[in-house]
């Protein structure tokens, strides 16, 4: 396996077990509170959805042209990758609230369980709600199979690494029968926003004419980089943080 | 027409989400870098600056909002 290769399949599997947690949780929250059987039918349609546009959107993207493929493809791990690491920083310097499965699940609950008496044949609020958390956080995974896979002609290995992730996380939610609130969800999604930005670099300069020095091997200097200046961020924004704390708490004490 | 606007509103969020301005200044960015491979100057370089400044200023923006 070559290195973009090998950078492939880690950032979709890493990508996919973090959007999958984030599915498995509302799924086990309907399901334990409602119906077992609709919400089950609302996963079945969503990934049934899911496959059909990836079937559909890959060849049509691998047909591309492959400079403009990368440009596309660059742009877009960009947009995307940069709006992972934005908040993944905002989040790791205490700006944003982090993402807890456990408090989403009991969310979750309750307004499954404020919604009403489930119907015996089918609930369509298991169903409905099921469907959507799938269908919405899969779409960002076929965006990243698709991005990835075509760009390196390997949908193959991509989707291969998705699946993968998906069935690591459905079993360990099976065997421990609860949302996986010990996944350590905000430092992979820091990760992965790190991934998808360097990739995004590379491959939409290389679409837009630029040649990289050492070629592929510029990725080893772009994906350290990236993560060095996402963590930089965090750690400035920490400080500033605390410098306001401690002049909130200097001027309170001078005001006593 | 409303599930049109909403489909429209779904895909704004998804690809161009929380800050329109990463999405506008990665076009601009990949603009000047195909125009700045055009020349006999490298062209590899401007992609890493565009994101360092970018996803600065993103963040600076939003940290200022919350304090």
């Amino acid at each position: 396996m070559s290195g973009p290769e090998l950078g492939l399949a880690i950032s979709v599997f890493l990508a996919c077990a973090v959007e999958a947690v984030e599915a498995l949780t509302i799924v086990l929250a309907v399901g334990y509170t409602r119906s077992w059987r609709s919400s089950l039918i609302g996963v079945g349609v969503a990934v049934l959805v899911l496959a059909i546009l990836t079937a559909a959107l890959g060849p049509a993207l691998t047909a591309l042209p492959i400079n403009v493929l990368r440009v596309v493809v660059g742009a877009l791990l960009l947009i995307f990758g940069l709006q992972w690491l934005r908040k993944a920083i905002l989040r790791a310097s205490g700006l944003k609230a982090l993402h807890d499965e456990r408090e989403a699940y009991e969310e979750e609950m309750a307004a499954a369980r404020a919604a009403g008496a489930p119907d015996t044949t089918f609930d369509p609020y298991s169903f409905t709600l099921a469907f959507k958390g799938v269908l919405l956080e899969g779409l960002e995974v076929v965006f990243i199979v698709l991005t990835f896979g075509a760009n390196q002609h390997n949908v193959g290995l991509a989707a291969a690494a998705a699946g993968a992730a998906v069935l690591a996380v459905v079993l360990t939610g099976v065997a421990v029968r609860a949302p996986l609130a010990r996944v350590p969800e905000n430092t992979l999604k820091f990760a992965v926003g790190a991934m998808l930005t360097s990739f995004g670099i590379f491959w939409g300069a290389e679409g837009a004419g630029a040649h990289w020095p050492g070629s592929d091997a510029a990725l080893l200097v772009i994906i350290p980089a990236t993560l060095l200046l996402a963590v930089g961020m965090v750690t400035l924004l920490r400080r500033r943080a605390a410098a306001a704390g401690a002049s909130v708490a200097s001027g309170a004490a001078s005001r006593a | 027409m409303r599930r049109v606007e909403a489909f429209f509103r779904f895909l704004w969020d998804f690809v161009i989400g929380d800050d329109w301005r990463v999405a506008a200044g990665v076009v601009v960015a990949l603009g000047i870098t195909a125009l700045v491979a055009g020349t006999s100057v490298a062209a590899w370089w401007v992609l890493p600056v565009a994101v360092a400044a970018l996803l600065g200023l993103s963040v600076w923006g939003a940290a200022r909002q919350q304090s």
